[in-house]
């Protein structure tokens, strides 16, 4: 509550300021933005005006059109073919999300709130594993699997996930850890509180935040992930939902209505996720680059 | 900065020269299981690259006379060549277009009031979306018989297209097999070895719809970035240079713009290894394209390992990825690597 009372005080000057030196300009650059908006938003209406069209009229010269018989045996459709796809990315996203992002709260608490010989070395080394392309790594990925016994299941997918979402995370958490005042730390320490006992008492409870940022990030990145999702499972009926509908998509004999009412399906989870946690949604953006 | 963040840091007493050895090794764990899954998985497909033939059923590493056979043959074989000429004109074209869009975009979102957070929003969306979604979508729209065709054809520029040049204006997007603006004559006569050279290095027409697909989706992102650099400018700053009587333009010049430099670059850094990275998209919006016109080295890799089952050239291949990629990551993450060691 206070907060947000000091940052109203505080932008009034600027916005007086603002007012008398750009008025002009400012208006000017509203209605570009006004522009843009439709061109932006264009994908997201084509692809649900098809979604509602039949097949005859879901076609390529009246895809501007909005429905005029309006159906809904596209999403039907969709729904038939892609639902369990759509529940197996479930089932792979959550515990994913949940376990790559407890992993990362407890390396980033180690990284920002203790110093120890080849801390940054580490880190950096770590780091790197996010931006490999995950190509250079999938032969030996896929053998591992199969020695351990996971090669085409969802728990294999899902340590797949967690693996490598292990660098993310620990960034996310230890640029939000960074921000929390070395001294919490030390007075578990004094109390007697040992390294452990200070993450789980102490850390966790004001971990919140960083938890719906990471988890954010986590569940849009890992939701969204193709290659992963078709290298380790090849059956059909046990990939996720990325997966199926490019399989959809490459199918012939489907109809434009299905296949964008497959593409809105497969959209939906993290456009929800999106709209209502956007805020940390892009706090997880920022806070997801390197420094 | 730092000078005086260091002085107000005095020497906090340690227990031991090493910091605190209970930490680094609970961080052990995890740093083992990422270098097994980065490091040593990156060793054993180099070990692939360079073995004579190695399968899945015979995992045999063993060499051949030339372990560097299969690179010499990947970079002589046409299709590859496509795919690195089409690799660095994406990201070239990519960056250019997302990185300025966003820039300018994040300034005007910046300075709205009450509607800053819609723009914010609808710009960002499309960033949620995954990227086989936004191939699946865009092949649609660039199909040659609608979709933006049909948007130039209301919108008055196809005709005032055809009264201009006398011809119809109908692009054909992705399925476009031209290449314009050839550079192959001299790159032969610049580069030792340059006859090898056997696709034309232009600029293939197919891959802008592909680039505004990509720019659609990752505008967000760098509009995002930029705020979040505009939002750190301390307010006072601004007001200041303002009754020092600088203009609009010129509180940019000087003072906005050097202070989002570390942001830009690291936004550059991202989309530039997205950009190198690109498969997901592309495979989903055009594949290979007509002559390869919009392939890209992650879907060589991919459809050499599990359609053709040539692991060798495939692991050769995401071997000269790797490497690009690392070219422009790890200066970076070493350079921001000591800044913070600095702070």
């Amino acid at each position: 509550m206070s907060t947000t009372t000091i940052a109203a005080t505080k932008k009034k000057p600027y916005k007086s300021a603002h007012a008398r030196h750009g008025g002009k300009s400012r208006r000017v650059q509203f209605i570009i933005l006004c522009f843009l908006v439709p061109l932006f938003v264009m994908p997201f209406y084509v692809m649900i005006m098809a979604a509602l069209k039949t097949p005859q009229y879901a076609d390529v010269t009246t895809m501007w059109l909005p429905p005029s018989p309006f159906s809904l045996d596209g999403l039907q459709e969709a729904w038939g073919k892609l639902s369990p796809n759509l529940m197996n990315s479930f089932t792979m996203v959550i515990p994913a999300v949940i376990i790559s992002s407890a992993i990362g709260s407890f390396n980033g608490y180690l990284l920002s709130k203790f110093t120890f010989r080849f801390s940054s070395v580490m880190f950096t080394m770590m780091l790197v594993g996010m931006f490999i392309p995950y190509q250079s790594i999938l032969i030996p990925l896929v053998k591992f699997l199969q020695l351990v016994n996971l090669y085409g299941t969802t728990p294999g997918l899902i340590l797949v996930h967690v693996v490598y979402g292990i660098p993310i995370t620990t960034l996310i958490f230890r640029n939000f850890y960074v921000s929390i005042p070395k001294e919490i730390v030390e007075a578990a320490a004094i109390d007697g509180a040992g390294i452990l006992r200070t993450f789980f008492s102490v850390i966790i409870p004001i971990s919140i935040p960083g938890f719906v940022v990471a988890g954010i990030f986590q569940f849009t990145n890992i939701w969204n992930d193709f290659l992963f999702g078709v290298i380790t499972i090849s059956d059909p009926s046990k990939q996720p939902v990325t997966v199926a509908l490019n399989n959809l998509s490459g199918t012939q004999t489907v109809n434009w209505n299905v296949l964008m009412a497959g593409a809105l399906i497969a959209a939906i989870p993290t456009a929800i996720a999106y709209l209502t946690l956007g805020r940390f949604f892009i706090q997880g953006l920022t806070a997801g680059s390197v420094k | 900065m730092s000078q005086v963040r260091e002085n107000s840091n005095p020497p906090v007493k340690r227990k031991k020269r090493g910091g605190d050895v209970k930490a680094a090794i609970l961080l052990l764990p995890s740093f083992l299981i990422v270098s097994v899954f980065v490091y040593v998985f990156i060793s054993y497909t180099i070990g692939v690259s360079l073995a004579e033939n190695w399968m899945p059923a015979k995992a045999s590493m063993a060499q051949g006379p030339d372990p560097f056979a299969t690179y010499k043959n990947l970079f002589e074989n046409p299709r590859f060549q496509s795919d690195l000429r089409n690799s660095f004109i994406f990201t070239i074209l990519f960056l250019l277009v997302t990185v300025l869009a966003g820039f300018f975009i994040a300034l005007a979102v910046h300075n709205m009031g009450r509607t800053k957070g819609f723009f914010r929003g609808v710009f960002l969306l499309p960033y949620a979306l995954s990227f086989i979604v936004t191939g699946v979508v865009w092949r649609w729209l660039f199909n040659p018989d609608s979709g933006v065709n049909l948007f130039l054809k209301y919108s008055g520029v196809a005709s005032a297209y055809k009264s201009i040049k006398g011809e119809e204006l109908r692009p054909e997007w992705l399925t476009s097999a031209t290449t314009v603006g050839d550079v192959s004559a001299l790159l032969e006569k610049i580069i030792p070895g340059g006859q090898y050279i056997q696709v034309e290095m232009g600029i293939p027409l197919a891959l802008i719809p592909v680039v505004i697909a990509t720019a659609w989706q990752l505008m967000g992102f760098a509009m995002a970035m930029f705020l979040a650099g505009l939002v750190s400018i301390p307010d006072e700053l601004r007001e200041a240079s303002m009754m020092d009587g600088a203009t609009g333009s010129r509180y940019y010049r000087s003072i906005a713009v050097p202070m989002l430099a570390p942001i830009a670059i690291t936004t550059l850094v991202i989309l530039t290894h997205v950009a190198l990275k690109i498969f997901d998209l592309i495979y989903a919006m055009s594949g290979s394209g007509v002559g390869f016109a919009t392939d890209m080295p992650g879907i060589f890799v991919y459809e050499s390992m599990y359609k053709a089952l040539k692991y060798n050239t495939g692991a050769a291949a995401s071997i000269v990825m790797l490497i690009i990629v690392c070219i422009v990551v790890v200066p970076y993450l070493i350079h921001s690597n000591r800044e913070t060691k600095e702070r």
